[in-house]
């Protein structure tokens, strides 16, 4: 059935506008891991990115000149996530662990950007992006999220063997 | 289905293995069927909503275009009756009340077609709030699954003695070490500056009273008096 031109002007602007969002193209962990090596934070920081095979690609990225941990990037269909490994249960000493885990989530929330959470046996702190983010935000959490571990398991040091 | 609530069942019952699913493929699969079937529902609806949104349209139009034939019709009646042409009024004025007759029956297809275009739109804001919600969910089972696969991946390929995944008292030390080591080659660059300066060694002798002690000045005050003694 043809449709009179005005029309098509009118219905369906709701019908591009959901299928455009939608449709929109995200990057791959090859293209992060090329723009991130590319690229030069005002504070001077450079990184180094390695892609790790497996049954999910993960990207892991280090910074130059920066002591810290290694950061895990990975991605699904919706969400960018970056994770730190913190240490394993069998790091934590038992006479501490109820203490340890109640310290965290009294401090998760302070924690900027960042949250904790555990893997398998393993803590982590992590940070989730929505995958429509630009680069700088994904960059901006990369940093903090070194930053913040850093500070983590300096400040738990006691609740570790 | 709460997935939230399976997830946690399954990471009770110790499905904590690392790659292991949290939630069977066949769930997964069902939930993805769903979420399909869901948006091409949403995709017929959208459909339909353009069709019904233009014969609403095409409706209101011919509601306009009666309205005017029948006012300009009215003018005509008024015209007859003006020239005393009774009859001729009254064919003119039959012809308006059949004309009133079809707009009636536009307008109430109009609105018909109104109604049902709200009813589509609230069908399709439903639709599209499920769909969300669905959504919601698998990234939930599609995330724990992710990550679990990911620190598979991480572990595999680093194995348990590289340096990458060491323990955390050990990555503190290294952290403190390689801080340390910063600090000492900071300071260590600047002992070296001092002393490339000259200004350390000739500092520390004339604090001594030895080499040049003199300032200049002085040396040549003392070598002029030397020589007026001379001649004299």
């Amino acid at each position: 059935m043809a449709l009179p031109l005005d029309i098509l002007w009118q219905v369906p602007y709701y019908v591009i506008k959901q299928t455009t969002v939608r449709r929109k193209t995200t990057m791959n962990i090859q293209d992060y891991a090329i723009r991130i090596s590319q690229n030069r934070t005002r504070e001077g920081f450079t990184f180094d990115c390695q892609t790790i095979n497996g049954e999910v690609e993960v990207l892991q990225i280090e910074i130059n000149g920066m002591n810290g941990f290694p950061i895990f990037l990975t991605k699904t269909q919706n969400q960018i996530i970056c994770i730190v490994y913190l240490w394993s249960e069998d790091e934590v000493k038992s006479e501490k662990r109820t203490q340890m885990l109640e310290m965290m989530l009294d401090t998760s929330i302070s924690i900027p950007l960042s949250a904790y959470a555990r893997v398998g046996n393993r803590f982590v702190l992590y940070g989730a992006l929505s995958v429509n983010s630009n680069l700088d935000k994904v960059i901006e959490e990369v940093v903090t999220l070194n930053e913040n571990a850093i500070d983590v398991v300096t400040a738990m040091e006691d609740f570790l063997k | 289905m709460n997935i939230l609530k399976k997830i946690m069942t399954a990471i009770r019952g110790g499905t904590r293995e690392l790659g292991e699913s949290i939630v069977d493929s066949q769930g997964t699969r069902i939930f993805e069927q769903e979420i399909e079937d869901a948006q091409e529902s949403l995709k017929k609806a959208k459909h339909d909503l353009t069709q019904v949104m233009a014969k609403e349209m095409q409706a209101s139009r011919k509601v306009e275009s009666i309205s005017a034939e029948i006012e300009k019709n009215e003018g005509y009646v008024a015209d007859a009756l003006a020239k005393k042409e009774e009859s001729l009024a009254l064919e003119i004025a039959t012809k308006v009340a059949e004309l009133e007759q079809d707009k009636a029956l536009q307008v109430d297809a109009q609105q018909s077609y109104e109604k049902h275009i709200e009813k589509l739109k609230s069908m399709m804001e439903k639709a599209e709030r499920q769909l969300k919600d669905y959504e919601r969910q698998l990234t939930m089972v599609k995330t724990t699954e992710n990550v679990q696969k990911a620190t598979a991946a991480i572990t595999d390929n680093f194995g348990t003695t590289d340096s990458t995944l060491m323990s955390a008292k050990e990555s503190l030390d290294r952290i403190r070490k390689k801080q340390e080591d910063f600090d000492d080659r900071n300071l260590a660059a600047e002992q070296l500056d001092a002393e490339n300066s000259g200004k350390n060694l000739s500092d520390k002798m004339k604090q001594a009273g030895i080499g040049d002690t003199q300032s200049a000045a002085e040396a040549v005050l003392a070598r002029l008096k030397a020589k007026a003694k001379k001649k004299a």
